[in-house]
């Protein structure tokens, strides 16, 4: 069965929000190597309505901001890897999923102060 | 680059660290910059959003707050702030657990005036929202509810009653709460610690309920292959429940007497006596003066129980109080059955209003968790009502004689078998007359009144031949 991934998207970035994500790209690992990629706008932002969606679309990993730990141990449940508290561009969080290197609470936004880039102390 | 950790001059002789000054400030505050990126945030921060101060450095606070108005309304979206926002949200913390909050931002200005960051404060709401619930709960006392005079004088006696150590009778009809008035005056008392033991004495043949009360030695009588403690023993050092006292037979009745009297207990084929301390709590539906008068309940024992008394209205007697017991139980079946129920229709609120309830709050709930469970819209309607209610005779609220809390009268005698069966055809029919009565026969005031438009309200009156 190929790999499909979800993720809650607000723009470019990974949503901030599980439950308040108003759009989903979903991502499906071909045998060819190639992936597939499509972006659902969903009706409205509701965390059960999106755990229906991540269930019928048969996804096997959820990478995503904040969510409730109830949906978090439903997924689980369901044998759905969920990677939470990803912050920051929701392609780099792809890219390092898919290489392997993506844990949960990974922040990967810019960190700046006033403009200028700062580092992670 | 390391997070900041200013110190603060010119306030005490010496400089002060900023984050000891600001870690003791029990709010959680954050110190952000013109586009949001944290900076700086307190311990009280750290805990309520699970996040470190170096895990925020300079990560917009979106991500790190994660709250509802981060998302849906964020302050800053209008541009820059030139006054602090406020406003009510909720925020998923690192634990995934969701709080209600107040979150504020102000904005912060240099000495010329200009906007240079933002301090942004978190209220941890979940205090004053449990407080809110509890205020819900007015009108009651460990579980008991209502606003009625009767309960309100219960109300107050039952805390004075929970304090002493007195044997309390509770009497009043089936369903109307006993054990929880019982359950209650325990919970509140000091013996709260101790085990609370109920015993049904109608329930069990006279011999079993003898060794079940006081318990037996091995050997005792034939199949005392093991000793038993009794409740007696059980309920040591906590209270005693005697539900359906009226139904000790009489050889028990003296055994616990004697225990009232000596608080010891001698179990059957024991020779050793057991000093328990137990407080008695008795309940019956059954009028026991009579049942003294009669000759089948010692009187004895009766003054003894009768040292206070709890006497629990009928429904029937306390009218004010079925719209909130009402509410009380949809808000708890609402919640069990997952189902968005906003409340009862006028029609079906005038309809249980305006009911007997023999079966007191027990029917009163089975009768809420039925037509919950039924009710396909938002509101129970009077379709969702049980089946018997509708076709059956309806036993309607009549004026009962008043009973003093202490010394009630002769236990309400059942419905009399003369009265007039009832069908909801004819409580409609008059509710109508009552209404158009009201409104002087003005139908459209009356059709107001009732909660039906214009037509229905004709189209009844046509149906059950009423000509206004």
């Amino acid at each position: 069965m190929s790999k499909k991934i979800l993720i809650p998207i607000a723009g470019d970035e990974v949503a901030p929000r599980f439950d308040l994500a108003a759009e989903v790209h979903i991502v499906t690992g071909l045998k060819s190597g190639e992936t597939e990629d499509k972006t659902v706008v969903l009706p409205q932002a509701s965390a059960e309505k999106l755990c229906h969606l991540i269930l019928t679309e048969n996804i096997s990993c959820v990478i995503c901001g904040a969510i409730e730990e109830e949906y978090f141990e439903f997924l689980s449940w369901k044998k759905i890897t969920v990677i939470d508290a990803v912050a920051g561009s929701w392609e780099k969080a792809l890219i390092l999923h898919l290489k392997g290197d993506l844990s949960s609470g990974e922040i990967l936004c810019d960190r700046s102060v006033e403009g200028r880039h700062v580092d992670h102390p | 680059m390391p997070v900041p950790s200013p110190a603060i001059a010119h306030l005490l002789s010496n400089e002060l660290s900023f984050d000891q000054l600001m870690d003791e400030v029990p709010l959680a505050m954050a110190v952000l910059d013109r586009d949001l990126h944290i900076v700086w945030l307190n311990r009280a921060f750290e805990t309520l959003t699970g996040f470190s101060r170096s895990d925020a450095y300079g990560v917009p606070c979106r991500y790190i707050v994660r709250s509802r108005a981060c998302v849906e309304n964020c302050p800053k979206k209008k541009g820059d702030l030139s006054a602090s926002a406020p406003c009510q949200s909720d925020l998923i913390n690192r634990d995934r657990v969701r709080l209600p909050i107040k979150l504020t931002l102000a904005p912060l200005t240099n000495a010329e005036g200009r906007l240079t960051g933002y301090m942004e404060t978190i209220e941890d709401l979940r205090a004053v929202q449990e407080l809110d619930s509890k205020k819900n709960q007015a009108f009651s006392f460990e579980g008991i509810i209502g606003r009625s005079e009767k309960m309100e004088k219960i109300f107050q006696t039952l805390p004075i009653l929970a304090q002493s150590d007195a044997s309390v009778l509770i009497t009043g009809e089936t369903g109307t709460g006993k054990d929880v008035v019982a359950e209650a005056i325990h919970q509140t008392s000091l013996r709260a610690g101790g085990p609370f033991i109920k015993i049904n004495c109608g329930a069990l043949p006279e011999t079993l309920l003898e060794s079940e009360l006081f318990g037996h030695a091995k050997g005792a009588f034939t199949g005392a292959v093991e000793s038993k403690p009794g409740r007696f023993r059980m309920a040591h050092n906590g209270t005693l429940f005697l539900t359906e006292i009226g139904d000790l037979p009489l050889s028990l009745q003296v055994k616990l007497l004697t225990f009232l009297d000596d608080q010891v207990i001698y179990p059957l084929g024991d020779t050793r006596p057991f000093h328990a301390n137990v407080r008695v709590i008795a309940a019956t539906h059954r009028n026991l003066e009579q049942m003294v008068a009669d000759g089948h309940f010692r009187q004895d024992l009766l003054f003894r129980l009768n040292v206070a008394r709890i006497h629990l209205p009928p429904l029937r007697e306390r009218k004010g109080d079925i719209r909130i017991l009402l509410d009380h139980f949809l808000e708890i079946y609402r919640g069990q059955l997952g189902k968005r129920i906003s409340g009862f229709s006028r029609e079906a609120i005038s309809f249980l209003t305006h009911y007997r309830f023999t079966g007191n709050i027990r029917e009163l709930r089975n009768i809420v968790e039925f037509s919950a469970s039924m009710s396909t819209e938002a509101t129970i309607g009077v379709n969702d009502l049980p089946a018997y209610l509708l076709e059956a005779p309806l036993p309607l609220m009549q004026e009962a004689p008043p009973a003093s809390p202490f010394h009630p009268g002769p236990l309400p005698a059942p419905l009399p078998e003369t009265q007039a069966p009832r069908t909801w055809a004819a409580t409609e029919r008059e509710m109508i007359l009552e209404a158009l009565r009201e409104a002087r026969g003005r139908r459209q005031e009356a059709a107001e009144r009732l909660g039906w438009g214009r037509s229905t309200l004709w189209r009844k009156m046509k149906q059950l031949g009423i000509n206004a």
